[in-house]
């Protein structure tokens, strides 16, 4: 199952303090359905605030990226620029 | 002197033709000659000209504004204030570099209930002459109820210290506050045990250092004209790093539909981040809406100083612990950064990178986002990572120093390479980092002799690179040229890198291909130009929108052999027929399939939009030799070396203007450039004159040295290259100039009074 680690403290408040957990889904928007079930509105958060690493490459605004069976994925505040 | 590492010449190893090499810039005539059009240029019949009335104080309540007299004035068309804008909700609405508050943006276009810094705009009049509009400004009586401000970014975190807005509790807490403050964020990133692993460290180096809000100096101040007819139809044309942006934030603070509004993009004479959002345009357009005719704004360089964002001024408080062997086990950073009136400080993705270059096992990041009475911050170049670099690369120095080793090799024994887990998430891959540090030793820069009062200096830098939604369309001419459009302003050259790429794709001289930014209702929405996106992201719909017409090409040369596409390659600008049973066939040249495209399906031409995913990391490495003066404190750059993980270069003489850009105004940042304010918060040096940018004649050639580490996610292996190089300077000339002294200055800029203050208390 995906392992999950959280950067920068948002998504503690949605899990009670939790940074690492695992969630199981194939794709982006499954990993969302999946975080919104377990944490009500964290789900949406991650999609609007945040992007998601998996396995080290960085999808931000990508519902359908895939995710595998022994994936790390990170979730970490959304990237900018100048 | 610049020079490329591990990448073979064009046309040899990876075989292109056209990717890497440096053909003349498409909009290279233009600019030399006088004729771009930049948002200043613009004119139409009948239009008016704009002037905005700006508060003189740093924080104070509007008690009124009485626009009677102005509106009598002769001439005067339109007057707006505060209470002619929609309030808006607290919606966060992607647009620009980031998610922005909707509510903050309209406040900071127009104040309403309270002026929150110095130039903050109250009010706005269009009239037929800008004499006119300027007399209109003085009718304009404001009555203002002034009261304490804040600046100084700690002074602002105070309990006691004067509250900008009462709806701001801490964010990032463990528990929300019970009562609002002017620190609006905590963001942190941890892992591992810092303090015991500073605990048992053998060596552990403590630091503090600050910077000052820095501007981003671009050369165009900013400009536009708008037009809203009667039809609620509105256009506007004006300098920006995304015309889609301020589309959509236009429409957003007037609460107008985005399909009313379109946007043409004027020249752009620089931004590097300060043109990510709006000021003017949506002021324009409500004059415009009230006059019934079009409307110009346009700063002055006053204007821009006082009203447009800088950069944060923060506080970088550094610990790192080490074993004896140079071995870094833990890390403490704590970055306070100044936001301006609104929060949004770039102090998220400085502590993001503060320690991204490094593989510490332990560390803690702590930073704090702080609404301050000075101008709201914009993104400037690599947003926040040069400030948190600065503490960080200077602490790396004086750890270097304690530890007795050499600075580029306790750097490279920490250093971050593929497979290791960034201090903000995820795992490299495919990154350049300790190639660009060594490429250091190897620059004839690295062995040259250091006389007396001279020092040199080394520092690293990381930005993320970002891709995004980008549009792209290629449209064949009847003759075989081809034109490329992108919805993104140039600001770094991507007109020819979108030309080289097409090139290369559709297998035609880059001649061939006229490059062009096209307008909102020309071409499908493009994320603004920045995060170093645009050769990466748009680039990539340039590719893929060639290919389409390729595909487009061979199913045409299909026909007129009559058989399928599949027995039709292309290669080199040609159709070659592979059906052997069709016999020998000459080989059909794009020319000749555009000049017969009537007969077989009409116009060539294919668009595509996508979300580029994979953007690579960018890593720099630069080094920087000085002379100080001990008597008067003045630091002359000597040398200036700037080595950095490129991707493939595109178009490579702008991958080095990129890299030497990004070190000139670092150098700025640590010599020269601060905002000064005086007892009453308002900006004391709002001009060139005395807020001192280098000029040509102050620098030396700045070495570069690109390393060629391909992108595996880009067709052709770009990687965002505008970022990065901002990152290091700061530390890099910090650093030397230590060397030269023998004292640690803390404190940025290094000017010459603070110089001589160190020279004589190190001899005192």
């Amino acid at each position: 199952m995906p392992h999950v680690v959280a950067m920068g403290g948002d998504v503690a408040q949605f899990t009670g303090g939790q940074a690492e957990f695992d969630v199981g889904a194939g794709t982006v928007a499954g990993f969302l359905r999946e975080l919104e079930a377990r944490w009500p509105g964290l789900g949406d958060y991650v999609g609007a605030r945040m992007a998601i690493a998996i396995d080290g490459e960085i999808f931000q605004d990508a519902d359908g990226a895939a995710i595998g069976e022994a994936s790390e994925v990170c979730l970490i505040p959304k990237i900018g620029g100048g | 002197m610049s020079d490329v590492l591990d990448r073979p010449e064009a046309g040899e190893g990876e075989g292109f033709k056209s990717v890497g090499t440096r053909p003349i810039r498409p909009d290279g005539i233009e600019k030399v000659t006088g004729r771009a059009a930049f948002g200043a240029d613009f004119a139409m019949p009948g239009m008016l000209y704009g002037r905005i009335k700006r508060s003189p104080h740093a924080h104070a309540r509007i008690v009124s504004v009485d626009t009677k007299k102005a509106l009598a004035l002769p001439g005067v068309k339109a007057v707006v204030s505060g209470a002619d804008f929609p309030d808006l909700a607290d919606e966060l609405v992607e647009g620009g570099e980031a998610a922005s508050s909707m509510r903050d943006l309209a406040w900071n276009v127009m104040a309403r209930a309270k002026a929150l810094y110095e130039g903050h705009a109250v009010a706005a009049v269009a009239a037929t002459s800008p004499a006119i509009a300027e007399a209109a400004l003085d009718l304009i009586e404001v009555t203002y109820e002034p009261l304490a401000h804040v600046i100084d970014v700690e002074d602002a975190m105070a309990p006691d210290a004067p509250l900008i807005h009462d709806h701001i509790f801490t964010a990032g807490l463990d528990e929300t506050p019970k009562l609002p403050s002017n620190i609006a964020r905590k963001h942190q990133f941890v892992r591992g045990d810092v303090d015991g692993a500073l605990g048992a460290a053998d060596v552990v180096f403590e630091g503090r250092y600050t910077t000052k809000a820095v501007h981003q100096g671009y050369i165009e101040p900013h400009a536009c004209v708008a037009s809203m007819g009667p039809d609620g139809q509105g256009q506007i044309w004006s300098s920006s790093q995304g015309h889609f942006m301020v589309r959509t934030y236009c429409a957003k603070v007037l609460k107008l539909d985005i399909s009313d509004l379109r946007v043409t993009p004027a020249e752009i004479g620089g931004g590097f981040g300060g043109k990510t959002t709006v000021y003017l345009e949506p002021v324009a357009l409500l004059l415009s809406r009230i006059a019934g005719a079009p409307v110009k704004l346009v700063m002055s360089r006053d204007e821009v100083f006082r009203a447009t964002g800088p950069t944060s001024g923060g506080v970088i408080e550094v610990k790192l612990g080490a074993k004896k062997d140079g071995t870094i086990t833990a890390a403490e950073v704590t970055l306070k950064f100044q936001a301006g009136a609104f929060p949004g400080s770039p102090v998220g993705t400085a502590a993001m990178t503060a320690l991204a270059c490094y593989d510490i096992p332990n560390f803690r990041i702590v930073g704090w986002d702080v609404v301050t009475n000075s101008a709201k911050t914009a993104a400037y170049r690599a947003p926040g990572a040069p400030i948190s670099a600065f503490g960080v690369e200077s602490a790396m120095d004086e750890l270097a120093r304690k530890l007795g080793v050499d600075p580029v090799d306790l750097r490279a024994k920490n250093g971050a390479r593929d497979g290791v887990r960034a201090a903000y998430g995820p795992t490299f891959q495919n990154i350049g980092f300790l190639e660009s540090l060594h490429a250091l030793k190897q620059h004839p820069n690295w062995h040259a002799n250091l006389g007396p009062n001279q020092g040199r200096g080394v520092a690293v830098g990381f930005w993320f690179n970002v891709g995004g939604e980008s549009t792209a369309a290629v449209h064949i001419g009847e003759d075989g040229t081809a034109t490329v459009a992108t919805g993104n302003p140039d600001i770094g050259g991507s007109r020819a890198s979108m030309a080289i790429m097409a090139a290369e794709t559709l297998g035609i001289p880059v001649e061939d291909v006229r490059p062009i930014v096209a307008d909102t209702a020309s071409i499908g929405y493009s994320m603004l130009t920045g995060g170093s996106r645009t050769t990466f992201a748009t680039g990539m719909a340039v590719v893929r929108a060639a290919e389409k017409v390729i595909e487009n090409l061979k199913a045409r040369a299909a026909k007129i052999w009559d058989t399928t596409p599949e027995n039709v390659e292309w290669s080199a600008g040609k159709a070659y027929c592979l059906d052997t049973a069709k016999g020998e066939q000459k080989p059909l040249t794009l020319k000749g399939l555009a000049a017969q495209s009537a007969r077989t399906g009409g116009p060539i031409s294919a668009e595509v939009s996508l979300n580029a995913q994979g953007a690579g990391p960018g890593f720099a490495a630069h080094m920087c030799d000085v002379e100080v003066d001990p008597e008067t404190g003045h630091v002359t750059v000597l040398r200036y070396t700037a080595t950095q993980d490129v991707g493939r270069a595109i178009h490579p003489s702008y991958v080095e203007g990129q890299m030497q850009g990004g070190a000139v105004q670092g150098i700025g940042w640590a010599l020269n450039e601060e905002y000064i304010f005086d007892a009453e918060g308002r900006m004391e040096n709002a001009g060139f004159l005395d807020y001192r940018v280098p000029v040509a004649s102050d620098l030396p050639m700045i070495d570069t040295v690109m390393i060629e580490v391909p992108n595996p996610r880009h067709p052709y292996g770009a990687k965002g290259v505008g970022e990065a190089p901002i990152v290091p300077p700061l530390a890099a000339v910090a650093n030397a100039v230590r060397d030269a002294i023998g004292v640690r200055i803390p404190d940025l800029p290094l000017s010459p009074p603070k110089i001589r203050a160190a020279i004589d208390s190190k001899a005192g």
